[in-house]
């Protein structure tokens, strides 16, 4: 057994009342890549950053290399060797890239010769590890892959001899992500110790030597990765077997509902986000959008339900137009029968501070059933609100309790319950189960395909491909803000990967 | 303004945070008494026996709350929106112009009962006006309204100096003010109220004004907390994105509450102008459209606790006033720093005390921590 | 000929004007590049003023007299940062709130200890900062154009004007070639990445505003101490917003800031030396709203896109 660089003993921590790690023991040994795997909000994040000092844990015992080291700020595990690239990157926007390296490592009050040190270490780093980047170039010029590779940088420069990647690959391509993993191969052969958070089965089974598996803030169990399998990973992390597909007959496709032609819109940077789309939706079936996120289709749909402007071409619901390029007003499409569950539920689709029942008349809050007058009928909103409450298992059930007090997946529960007891003829969906507890997404899926079947037509997007595979009946692949290609709901995981990558069918053919 | 915390329960929230955070700002004031060279607590008592004492001190502290309670509701409105109107000063000075035109136009020709409505209609749509251009460079153009309402404060300043000293005084006077206004311009006072709790008084500026502001609170209760406006203003101020999404118009919310934020501000000035000094001159405002800022936060935003948190700047000016002829050195500037300190207390720092209460009330009663569920109004 | 003399007068008084806008400007660019926003300017530079002018008169020293100052405006600053960098408070209301306990202070204070309404003593030339006369000034006044200049606008100003103008350069040296120049830069634009390199957020902002306080109080020492002798109450009349508003002009840059600081103070000199031939034309209150109103007309937009720093007005909080 080889020596550990990293052990953690005992580790416990809590936000208030939520119990993020608990009694968490972990071994890394040196020199291998280490993944722990699991849901979003297991305690993965947290416990990395309690190792990176930037929280502290409420109890428990860390030892660097066989020391017990106190790390009590990120200056701390900078000392002992430990580097860390966030999930979302720690990078000042308009710095350069040298600038970024050195911030926090500038060695001497003047910047003048840590520049230039800097700049010498960072071409002696792009030779060895292969990791190019202009020294030079504003972060916010650099594709995210780029800017990833800076955060790598950025350790490198600091001495880490342990690197810690938190979801290192939900910015990136699957070729992106290939790269990535080839840096950390050669980072292990150079005897680094690399500890990968993620929840993808596949990157744990692609790179790892070992893995370990939280659930709930606890350490469920560590595998030696060759002798374990997915199947069984899949049900240390949530504890039973997974329901990879869910349930559903044939669809039965009717008349076209949505149709977007030429679609383009560009951000407010003027950067072009969504190109030259065109798709139609059908009644009675289920359209997923895959790709990486950050190709477009955010802005597709919020183009669609009319929060953000569009360049240029038409978007025609019940074949009559909507005015995406002028001021369409999010209010009056959904009185034509457009709802949209927007991907961020904590700032758009929900006002946390407000109360369930509040909530639960965003956006239909001018509909005659809740008003009198220009007053509210407060009465006919509770009522409404104890309705949805019931039939769609929000928890808890007090309607006049504050938003922000609901878990994630009820917070989602109240969005969907808003969105579709309103019969929309159409359902816009953006990241259905992003942040949701298992149960929930079960449940919300089982949702999506009962408005399926009653003859809506819904467009899910999602980062999720698993979630896009076996919810969809047909699949557009959006890259670059362009749709690279449709599939059926039997495209296989390879196939859409590609896509999602921008690889043509030609090359991917050679 | 944020709630990152929201699991006490409400009387807590309304009633003991604004306080201890009174109190501290209490407590540094004192220092600044002792500092003067004054007892404190000498001090405290001749202020809290100006402001209470009789009859005619109540009456005036009543008075100087009729001025904060229309500030402190300006300000509220629009902080629901996530606005902050710091030009309530303004607005309230250039209310006070539409006030002067209506009173000089009617007084000598109709009762007061007749000028007074379309003096009050005057008053809120000049105030409403002055707000209109922060608000359009606002919602129009992205100009940080903190800092142009703050330019048309002074603005107001230059304007209502040209007025007074051009077109609105009288041939042969000196003073920049306005003539005298009849009896069709005069408020009637509210001293036989005092009457029937069996306390005479003859002479006080307290004025209907009074009742008007009571009435003006609970409407904007209604407005906030029981509208359609009012739940889109409140959607606005907590999340502009929620509001776009849910299809309501960023820039007309900003607008209207912006104009009826103004309106609030401006109708202020029937009170000193129509209710007290029956002219209009350069120093009615006196600074009320600032203390409207430390009201709206003292009063967490509410209206019910914004009437409260008026009447005691209220009991601050008049027994300021008290306290300054017992002990001179102590002017009425002595309000503006508790105001400021009241500002800093329950506004800038109110997360201070507020983890230290909750864990109190954990330990005390972990019970009405889970209970804390009440409406939101 | 006259026409230049008189250019020459208003040029020197816009230079005396500006001196207190470009302090406080530049104290703000401290604050604000650092994520700080602070309308708290025109309270420190009052308090400033006063502690600055009242030191002086009684410990009999000018330099006394700006080292309180810049004490008492640092303890503000320290106020402000104490609400909006350890307790994460509302930066706009903390810097409102500064502005009414200065204003306030300032006059009890003044009153109860000077007995003069509010004002301090006379300052003698001993207590505070006389202009000084470079050589020659006198001899080359003849000189056409560059010789009123010399004399009058180079020459003749206190020791507090050349530092203004030489902290514009010093400001941007630190800000661009220093290690917390970086930091500061980086933390108004991303206190994460700040934190995440192991450098205390809390304490690099500590840092920007105790600058903005230094930068303040001299201001405040200026109006008192060096244009006027002796404090007077609500001396600082609205610099610290104007400043403000000239920060916003130059896009929180050290050199747009001096230019901009400069045209509103020579709106204010113009005002002033012109008023009697302007007032037959617009009445003078119109004048004295002039810079008010540009400064509304310039942030509705004819100032190109002023991005604020990132991080501005919203208080770290790590993430989870």
């Amino acid at each position: 057994m080889p020596e550990a660089a990293i052990q953690l003993i005992g580790i416990n921590k809590s936000f208030g009342p939520v119990h993020a790690n608990r009694d968490i023991n972990l071994e890394v040994p040196k020199g291998t890549i280490h993944g722990i795997i699991g849901e979003n909000g297991a305690g993965k994040s947290t416990l990395m950053s309690i190792l990176y000092g930037f929280y502290q844990a409420d109890s428990g015992e860390i030892k660097v290399n066989g020391k017990t080291a106190s790390i009590k700020t990120p200056n701390d595990a900078i000392a002992v060797g430990i580097g860390m690239v966030h999930q979302h990157f720690m990078l000042v926007d308009n710095f350069s890239v040298l600038e970024n390296i050195i911030l926090g490592a500038e060695g001497e009050a003047l910047l003048k010769s840590s520049i230039a040190k800097a700049r010498s270490e960072l071409t002696r780093l792009e030779h060895e590890y292969g990791l190019e980047v202009d020294p030079d170039a504003l972060i916010e010029e650099l594709p995210v892959g780029l800017q990833q590779r800076v955060e790598i940088l950025k350790a490198l420069y600091r001495g880490a001899d342990i690197l810690i990647l938190d979801e290192p690959t939900g910015v990136l391509t699957p070729p992106e992500a290939d790269h990535l993993f080839r840096i950390l191969k050669m980072l292990k052969d150079e005897g680094k110790t690399v500890v990968l958070i993620t929840h993808k089965l596949r990157e744990i089974m692609a790179i790892t030597d070992n893995v370990s598996v939280m659930r709930q803030g606890t350490m469920v169990a560590t595998r030696k990765t060759s002798e374990t399998t997915v199947g069984e990973l899949a049900e240390l992390m949530v504890g039973r077997r997974v329901l990879l597909r869910v349930e559903k007959g044939e669809a039965k496709p009717g008349a076209v509902k949505l149709s977007v032609k030429n679609l383009t819109v560009k951000d407010s940077r003027k950067v072009t986000m969504v190109d030259d789309v065109s798709f139609d939706i059908h009644a009675g079936e289920i359209v997923g959008i895959a790709g990486v996120a950050g190709n477009g289709q955010s802005e597709l749909i919020e183009a669609i339900s009319g929060i953000r402007r569009a360049v240029s071409g038409s978007v025609m619901l019940d074949s009559k137009p909507i005015d995406v390029v002028g001021i369409a007003d999010p209010g009056e499409l959904r009185d034509r029968g457009l709802a949209h569950v927007p991907e961020d539920r904590h700032h758009v689709g929900l006002v946390l501070p407000f109360e369930e029942n509040e909530n639960s008349i965003l956006g239909y809050h001018d509909k005659p059933q809740y008003l009198k007058g220009a007053f509210l009928d407060l009465d006919a909103i509770v009522e409404d609100a104890k309705a949805k409450i019931a039939a769609y298992d929000i928890r808890p059930t007090n309607p006049h309790l504050k938003t922000a007090n609901f878990s994630g997946g009820n917070q989602q529960k109240i969005v969907l319950a808003r969105e579709m007891e309103q019969d929309p003829g159409v359902l816009i969906v953006g990241q259905p189960t992003r942040g949701v507890d298992v149960g929930a997404i079960e449940f919300i899926h089982k949702r999506l395909i009962a408005m399926r079947d009653a003859g809506k037509a819904v467009l899910v997007i999602s980062v999720e491909l698993d979630e896009i595979r076996s919810l969809s009946d047909r699949i557009l692949v959006m890259f670059a803000g362009r749709i690279v290609g449709e599939r059926g709901s039997d495209a296989t995981e390879g196939e859409l990967g590609l896509l999602m990558a921008g690889v043509e069918q030609k090359e991917a053919a050679e | 303004m944020s709630t990152p915390f929201a699991k006490l329960p409400r009387w807590v929230d309304y009633g003991v945070i604004p306080v201890v955070n009174l109190l501290m700002a209490f407590i540094v004031a004192g220092i600044v008494v002792l500092l003067v060279g004054e007892n404190p607590l000498r001090a405290a008592w001749a202020m809290i026996d100006g402001a209470f004492g009789s009859g005619r001190n109540i009456a005036y502290t009543l008075y100087f709350a009729t001025f904060f309670i229309f500030t402190g509701l300006a300000v509220a409105v629009a902080l629901h929106a996530g606005l902050f109107n710091i030009g309530g000063e303004g607005q309230a000075f250039v209310g006070g112009l539409g006030v002067g035109i209506v009173a000089l136009a009617l007084d000598r020709y109709v009762p007061w009962y007749i000028t007074f409505p379309v003096a009050i209609a005057a008053a809120a749509l000049f105030g409403a006006l002055w707000a209109l251009i922060p608000a359009y460079l606002q919602a129009y153009r992205g100009s940080h309204i903190v800092i142009t309402t703050i330019m048309f404060n002074y603005i107001a300043g230059s304007l209502m100096v040209f007025m007074l000293n051009n077109p609105l005084k009288p041939l042969g006077s000196m003073a920049p003010q306005t003539r005298m206004f009849e009896a069709g311009a005069q408020l009637p006072k509210l001293n036989w109220i005092f009457g029937l709790l069996g306390m005479q008084v003859r002479s006080s500026p307290l004025n209907i004004t009074f009742l008007l502001a009571l009435v003006t609170a609970f409407l904007i209760w209604l407005l906030i907390w029981r509208t359609r406006f009012g739940y889109e203003l409140r959607t606005l101020g907590h999340s502009p994105k929620a509001a776009r999404y849910a299809g309501m118009s960023e820039k007309r919310i900003v607008i209207i509450t912006m104009l009826i934020s103004g309106g609030l501000a401006g109708m202020m000035a029937l009170n000193p102008v129509m209710g007290d000094q029956h002219n209009v001159s350069l120093d009615f405002v006196a600074g009320a459209g600032f203390v409207g800022i430390a009201v709206a936060l003292i009063g967490r935003g509410h209206p019910a606790g914004i009437v409260v948190a008026a009447i005691l700047f209220g009991a601050l000016y008049q027994g300021g006033t008290e306290l300054s002829f017992q002990m001179p050195d102590i002017t009425r500037d002595m309000i503006v720093i508790i105001q400021g300190l009241v500002i800093l207390f329950a506004g800038a720092l109110e997360h201070m005390f507020r983890p230290w209460i909750q864990t109190l009330f954990a330990t005390l009663s972990p019970k009405s921590m889970n209970l804390g569920v009440a409406k939101g109004a | 000929m006259e026409f230049v003399d008189t250019l020459v007068q208003v040029l020197g008084s816009t230079i005396r004007v500006s001196v207190p806008l470009l302090l406080a400007c530049l104290a703000g660019l401290y604050s604000e590049r650092a994520g700080i926003f602070d309308i708290g300017l025109e309270g420190k530079m009052l308090a400033g003023a006063f502690a600055g002018a009242a030191a002086a008169a009684v410990l009999n020293s000018g330099w006394i007299g700006l080292l309180v100052g810049i004490l008492i405006s640092v303890a503000l600053a320290l106020v402000h940062g104490f609400a909006s960098i350890t307790h994460r408070g509302n930066q706009i209301v903390s810097g409102v709130a500064i502005n009414f306990v200065a204003a306030g202070s300032t006059i009890i204070l003044g009153q109860a200890w000077f007995q003069q309404g509010g004002r301090t003593p006379a300052l003698g030339p001993d207590q505070r900062f006389e202009p000084i006369v470079w050589p020659f000034a006198d001899a080359v006044r003849g000189v056409p154009i560059i010789g009123p200049l010399y004399s009058n606008v180079i020459s003749g100003q206190t020791l507090l004007t050349y530092f203004a103008f030489l902290m514009v350069p010093v400001t941007w040296w630190v800000l661009y070639r220093t290690r917390f120049g970086l930091r500061l830069r980086a933390v108004g634009e991303n206190p994460a990445a700040v934190d995440t390199a192991g450098i205390s957020v809390a304490w690099l902002r500590y840092r920007a505003i105790i600058c903005t306080g230094v930068l303040c109080g001299i201001a405040g020492c200026y109006l008192s101490m060096a244009q006027g002798a002796g404090f007077v109450k609500d001396m600082s009349a609205g610099r610290g917003y104007i400043a403000l508003a000239a920060l916003i002009f130059a896009k929180w840059r050290p050199v747009p800031a001096m230019f901009a600081c400069l045209l509103f103070g020579f709106l204010e000199a113009a005002a002033i030396r012109w008023q009697s031939q302007l007032s037959t034309v617009v009445p003078v209150q119109v004048i004295q709203a002039l810079p008010y109103i540009l400064t509304v007309i310039l942030l509705a937009g004819f100032i190109g896109k002023a991005i604020p720093p990132r991080a501005g007005g919203v208080p770290y909080v790590k993430e989870r």
